[in-house]
């Protein structure tokens, strides 16, 4: 077993790889930013190594920098985590050629499952389902004419170096073709560095549904069950849960074990996700596979009762798994909310800046991956995730109230989160009806409001007045930190200039 | 202690005073049956008669936001007896600086001083992290000063205008 690991990543997910490490005897050792020395990664840490300048190419993408702590601290292995390099091949071969091991899939794994046009080729062989389109990136607008015309409007336009949304194009008929296609190619050329665009037909309000598969160095493959991942904005997932609530034993099954040929198509080794898409006939079709450990993990940790973590350590390792298919059950529902640092009346837009106080919810079937700590300044070079809130429960019901139950317990003061979106996603109707699709979030969004605040009552307004003149009457102290330097102050606040003053400067200071 | 309260552009007297353990309240002249404890400086346990609430603070600016559950406040706390014959004051307090919330470029100005504005409407557009931010008045009031233009870069903090 290593003795000592290096985290190539930050934030929470770094803090759950180190305690991961803790758990089995292994030292943990981190690499920082500039901007992410007071991060809380840092500090669970037992080595920590600071890797320059905050933005990414210069730190956490920045391989010859990772390789050269990675040979200084002496880590025999090195977790990537996900984002930043867990799916760079390039990084993996320069591990392996160090004598380093990378825990994930070796980089021919990558190499095969990385190009989306690559992917549908190798399903193609192995007699995958996958969604019908061209396995090849179009030549030519001609040739995406004849495909478009043989498959059927509306189609899709895919970048097959990448996701997230980017080089992404729906196109209803003929006549927007061509200007799609040139549209989603200087798109995906801007994002992936190329500009390779492929077809697909597309699935109307399809269900994304995606499964966990688990393999290890000895040819052992298995499945631990799927996640239903279809809550999302602008492609990016934000609400996911485990098991699907559409999806029997028997499709389960089914599922499963076309993941499994995949990843075993792919030559797969560690943790890996197969993506499908799911029509409204439940019919799946193979999308993509991500070769990496995912940021919604932990649902399926919560109803396997399977620690994916200590076990891709393992794996790594050379370890056999210490189970097989037979083992995995499906034992309750789990769902989780990904807490950003965006501010949802101004369309999401990120939000950075210091929490002034965290009231952090805990208690019975409540799991919370957190980087963020009260007083932390969230950084604005990064991915604004701040933290993941699970609830679990017996079944979907008891999930919803403890999760509901812990974000109205939740309050990160200081800076803007999405913890308001969460209520209105889990209070509505379609939401606890498991009516949902990836349209389902856009609609929502639509719907102008927040019903759980709309129209305060009376008591409640009651309640903050009082509460406004207790908090002015019980000392400057209760006025609370963060007054920006200069700025107006009320006459309650002339009382104590050098209180503001002191904490002005400290802030003008950050 | 007397305090005249604005909540969300609403006035109401708040009467407050404590003898030994006992807090006695009146507002706007009716009497409310109430007890604090600060949990933290910004953490208020409150009790309106058996009701149990729990309140956060949070300093935005010269403005203090309350949260009471989900439901969100902006209040201001004067004393009155401080502004008695400071008519200067008062209007000062009523003057809002709108700063640049993180690094970015002046995209757009959308009204010109001495203009009158809405709360909630649009004074600039801020372009920052590949996205546009428009940056809003916080209250009714007139356009007293731009102090950027199009095209300026500008820092966090920086006052980009003056509401008055």
């Amino acid at each position: 077993m290593f003795k000592k690991i290096l985290i190539a990543n930050r934030g929470e997910i770094a803090v759950r790889v180190i305690r991961a490490c803790h758990e089995m005897g292994i030292a943990a050792v981190a690499v920082y930013s500039d901007v992410d020395r007071a991060s809380l990664h840092v500090r669970k840490a037992d080595e920590a190594y600071p890797i320059g300048a905050p933005a990414a190419t210069e730190s956490y993408l920045n391989i010859p920098k990772i390789l050269d702590v990675i040979e200084r601290s002496g880590a025999e292995a090195v977790h990537p985590g996900y984002g930043f390099l867990s799916e760079n091949a390039k990084f993996a071969r320069a591990c392996s050629e160090a004598g380093v091991k990378f825990i994930g899939p070796t980089a021919a794994a990558m190499d095969a499952m990385g190009s989306k046009t690559r992917a549908r080729q190798a399903m193609e062989r192995a007699g995958i389902p996958f969604v019908p389109g061209t396995s090849r990136g179009l030549e030519s607008l001609e040739q995406a004419e004849q495909v478009a015309a043989r498959i059927g409007y509306p189609i899709m336009l895919k970048a097959a170096a990448g996701g997230g949304g980017k080089g992404m194009r729906l196109v209803n008929s003929a006549a927007d073709l061509k200007s799609a296609l040139e549209g989603a190619r200087s798109e995906a050329e801007r994002s992936f560095g190329d500009s390779e665009v492929y077809v697909e037909k597309a699935i109307l309000n399809p269900r994304h549904i995606e499964m966990q598969v688990l393999a290890d160095e000895h040819g052992n493959t298995v499945y631990l069950g799927e996640r239903e991942c279809s809550l999302q904005r602008r492609h990016q997932k934000v609400v996911e849960e485990a098991p699907s609530p559409i999806v029997d034993a028997g499709m389960r099954q089914r599922m499963g074990e076309v993941a499994v040929r995949v990843a075993q198509a792919a030559g797969y080794t560690n943790a890996g996700t197969v993506e499908f898409l799911v029509d409204q006939q439940k019919n799946f079709y193979f999308l993509e596979m991500n070769t990496r450990l995912q940021v919604e993990h932990p649902v399926t940790e919560l109803v396997t009762g399977l620690d994916l973590v200590h076990l891709q350590i393992r794996i790594a390792a050379g370890e056999r798994l210490p189970f097989t298919q037979e083992h995995v059950s499906i034992r309750g529902h789990a769902i989780e909310c990904r807490i950003y640092a965006e501010d949802p009346d101004n369309n999401y837009f990120p939000s950075p800046g210091k929490i002034t106080l965290l009231l952090a919810p805990s208690g019975p079937g409540i799991r919370r991956d957190s980087g963020m700590y009260e007083g932390w300044t969230v950084p604005m070079d990064y991915d604004p995730l701040l933290a993941k809130l699970i609830g679990y429960g017996t079944d979907r019901e008891q999930a919803i109230s403890r999760l509901t139950r812990a974000l109205n317990e939740y309050f990160v003061g200081g800076i803007k989160t999405n913890i308001s979106l969460f209520r209105r996603i889990l209070c509505h109707p379609d939401f606890r009806a498991a009516k949902l699709d990836t349209g389902f979030l856009d609609r929502v969004l639509k719907q102008s409001g927040d019903p759980v605040d709309s129209r305060p009552n009376q008591e409640v307004i009651e309640v903050a007045v009082v509460a406004a003149g207790m908090f002015a009457a019980l000392g400057p102290a209760a006025a609370g930190p963060g007054e920006r330097p200069d700025s107006n102050v009320s006459s309650t606040d002339s009382k104590t200039p050098s209180k503001w003053k002191g904490s002005a400067r400290s802030e003008a200071l950050q | 202690m007397t305090y005249d309260v604005i909540l969300d552009g609403k006035h109401y007297r708040l009467e407050l005073s404590r003898a030994e353990d006992r807090w006695s309240c009146r507002l706007d002249g009716r009497e409310v049956e109430v007890d604090a404890a600060l949990a933290r400086p910004d953490v208020l346990s409150l009790r309106l008669g058996n009701q149990a609430f729990e309140v956060k603070c949070e300093r935005v600016g010269s403005d203090l936001h309350l949260w009471v559950g989900s439901a969100r406040f902006a209040a201001e706390v004067r004393d009155p007896r401080s502004l008695r014959g400071r008519s200067r004051a008062a209007d000062a307090v009523g003057v809002k600086k709108l700063t640049a919330p993180m690094p970015g470029k002046i995209v757009r100005v959308l009204v010109t001083p001495g203009a009158e504005i809405e709360a909630g409407e649009g004074v600039l557009v801020v372009e920052a992290m590949k996205m546009q931010n428009e940056i809003k008045s916080p209250k009714k009031g007139t356009i007293q000063k731009i102090l950027v233009e199009e095209g300026a870069a500008v820092n966090a903090g920086d006052v980009l205008a003056i509401v008055e």
